[in-house]
């Protein structure tokens, strides 16, 4: 007997043991449980990393733009007279941030906010002999851009490379009107001047409405194209926290009375569907736990029968009640430990082979493997407290046994 | 001297209020002196174990006053008298009952390691020495199921020993042993008794063991009709 351990964890434990198979088969059915809430948890966790990832590597985490045009109201005529107007919405031109340069430097002051770029986003026309499609074009300042947009990444053909002469297009693009790099294209803006670019590098992000429309040009370039000679459209931000883009974008439209807009308000469907995902794991997840307490609680009441006899002699020997109920809740407290110790290791192996074995067509891993210590620690004890619990009614149970009906059975 | 134990005008029913309401205790008076050696006789259904379990303190009675060791037990709550049944007195059934799960070394150890909470050199020691004692030194590091019914008895003695009780109570120990081992187990209990001077109270169907004791105590129908 280990002279560290209290009389109830050497009861509990030597009961545990001597009911060896049932023992067993109740830490397996635990582990089991365990196991599929550990590689739920951790598959939700990888796709939804995966998921904003993608989202997030493609756009920047708030957009920064003039406030939208609206119609001003005629002054009443006078108080008893109601004017029957017809309010006619302004139609929304493209137009330069107010004072855009100190905008971007109160920005890069702030600590929450790791990169700021001003760009253009302007419509036009991509011509290359008879084809021509129209196309979204982006004037960019590479260097703080490329912070926020990893567009070097999705580059299949060429280099990032943008003087005022060149252009990046995505891969449809350059199918549909049979350009590669090198070459030139006649790009037409809203000031109707016609550049003629070159190529410098080919993407692909993934998606067919960017690599069929999207273009990306030098800031000066732009500014040529659509006008704005000196100005910019929209300003960049990517925030240390990606979660607290709303509330930063809320504190940067109230300073600067410019119109800024998060990615979480921007992809409002995303997160519902997220959130979705959560509650439905989640109910799963609640379920697969209450049927491993209803078993712990099951193993427990016949051990509590079998034990009656036990029960009783520990009683008549001067065992109190509580004793009893803790060698009882301390069993349930266990069978839940070791359940999830043998769990942890199941569900992390099997998520571990699920990632290595579940991939892309092309071999890519389809979302990253992403295990958190912090998750096994909840789960066991979360386990652990399970097994407490779920112990309860057997332990009461035996803890008010009579000993002398224990004793006869 | 203080007696071991004394009972006053002790009564047990069962269902009481209800008309299935039965008495199986009726007035029982009596006194055990330190170091007596008595049986307690009668037959099925007389109240021996009612009784028993009554002095054991693992049931209450009806009506009447208990003392051991010259406290009155009826005015301590269901901890007090865990305490004072753990401290006081010690238990031998017919059915051995050591626990299963703990050698024999341990089951000996038990009340002690129950009372201390954690188990100590010195409770080790006592086990070992009672073991000793009852002729089965070899055997304590044998789990309980793989002994014999005499030497599991004689285990369940040393575990009854183990806190040094003025009072043990064997409901009959014997009841299940054959000749030589029912020998062997009311000799140990007799040694016990002669040199410690502890108080033992024996139900025993067995008249040439009662015969063999300091006095028998006849129950029947739930009184007691002869003490001598």
């Amino acid at each position: 007997m280990n002279k560290l351990a209290p009389f109830e964890w050497i009861a509990a434990i030597r009961f545990l043991k001597e009911g060896r198979m049932q023992t067993i088969f109740i830490v397996s059915g635990i582990a089991l449980g365990v196991g599929v809430i550990i590689f739920m948890s951790a598959l939700l966790s990888s796709l939804q990393t995966s998921f904003i990832s993608r989202v997030l590597s493609s756009q920047p985490h708030i957009q920064i733009s003039a406030l939208d045009e609206f119609a001003r109201p005629l002054r009443p005529i006078s108080s008893d007279v109601i004017p029957a107007t017809v309010v006619q919405q302004p139609a929304q031109r493209l137009r330069s941030i107010d004072q855009w340069q100190n905008i971007v430097r109160e920005l890069e002051l702030r600590t929450d906010i790791a990169y700021v770029a001003a760009t253009i986003s302007a419509s036009g026309q991509a011509v290359r002999g008879d084809a021509s499609r129209s196309i979204s074009i982006t004037g960019i300042d590479p260097v703080s851009y490329f912070n926020i947009i990893k567009l070097p990444d999705y580059i299949i053909l060429g280099e990032p490379r943008l003087t005022s002469e060149d252009i990046i297009i995505g891969n449809e693009l350059a199918n549909y009107l049979g350009v590669t790099i090198g070459e030139k294209l006649n790009i037409t803006g809203a000031s109707k001047d016609v550049r003629v670019l070159t190529i410098s590098a080919i993407f692909d992000l993934g998606n067919g409405g960017p690599n069929r429309q999207s273009a990306f040009v030098a800031l000066r370039t732009a500014q040529t194209l659509s006008n704005l000679a000196g100005g910019v459209s929209t300003i960049n931000v990517t925030v240390n926290d990606a979660y607290a883009a709303e509330t930063i974008a809320r504190e940067i439209q109230v300073s600067t009375g410019k119109k800024a807009e998060s990615w979480i308000a921007t992809n409002a469907q995303f997160f519902t569907a997220v959130k979705s995902q959560q509650i439905s794991f989640g109910i799963i997840e609640g379920f697969v736990a209450l049927s491993v307490a209803f078993g712990i609680a099951s193993v427990l009441v016949v051990s509590v029968t079998q034990r009656s006899k036990d029960i009783g002699i520990l009683r008549a020997m001067g065992t109190s009640q509580m004793q009893i109920l803790r060698i009882f809740l301390l069993q349930g407290g266990v069978l839940g430990f070791l359940g999830s110790i043998v769990g942890s290791v199941m569900g992390g192996l099997g998520f571990l082979i699920f990632h290595y074995l579940v991939r892309q067509s092309d071999g890519k891993e389809i979302f990253p493997f992403e295990l958190q210590p912090v998750l096994f620690f909840i789960t066991m004890l979360l386990a652990a407290s399970t097994g407490v619990v779920a112990a309860a009614i057997p332990a009461f149970r035996a803890a008010k046994l009579d000993p002398v009906v224990a004793m006869h059975g | 001297m203080v007696e071991v134990l004394r009972i006053e005008r002790v009564c047990k029913a069962y269902n009481t209020g209800t008309p299935a309401e039965v008495e199986v205790l009726h007035d029982i008076d009596l006194t055990l002196q330190p170091g007596e050696f008595v049986a307690l006789m009668g037959p099925s259904g007389s109240g021996k174990s009612t009784l028993l379990n009554i002095i054991g303190l693992l049931d209450r009675p009806s009506s009447g006053r208990l003392f051991i060791n010259g406290e009155e037990t009826g005015k301590l709550n269901d901890g007090e008298l865990t305490k004072l049944r753990g401290h006081s007195i010690g238990f031998i059934f017919q059915s051995h009952y050591l626990i299963s799960a703990f050698t024999a070394l341990e089951n000996v150890m038990m009340p002690m390691l129950v009372d201390h909470n954690f188990p100590t050199d010195e409770m080790k020691t006592r086990a070992h020495d009672l073991l000793a004692e009852m002729g089965l030194k070899k055997w304590e590091d044998n789990l309980a199921n793989n002994m014999s019914g005499g030497q599991q008895q004689r285990v369940a003695i040393g575990r009854a020993l183990a806190m040094r009780p003025s009072l043990i109570l064997a409901d009959e120990p014997t009841g299940n042993l054959d000749t030589v081992s029912t020998d062997t187990v009311f000799d140990m209990m007799r040694k016990v008794n002669l040199k410690d001077k502890t108080t033992f109270l024996i139900v025993t169907h067995n008249l040439d063991l009662a015969k063999r004791c300091d006095r028998i105590i006849d129950v029947m129908d739930g009184r007691i009709v002869n003490s001598k």
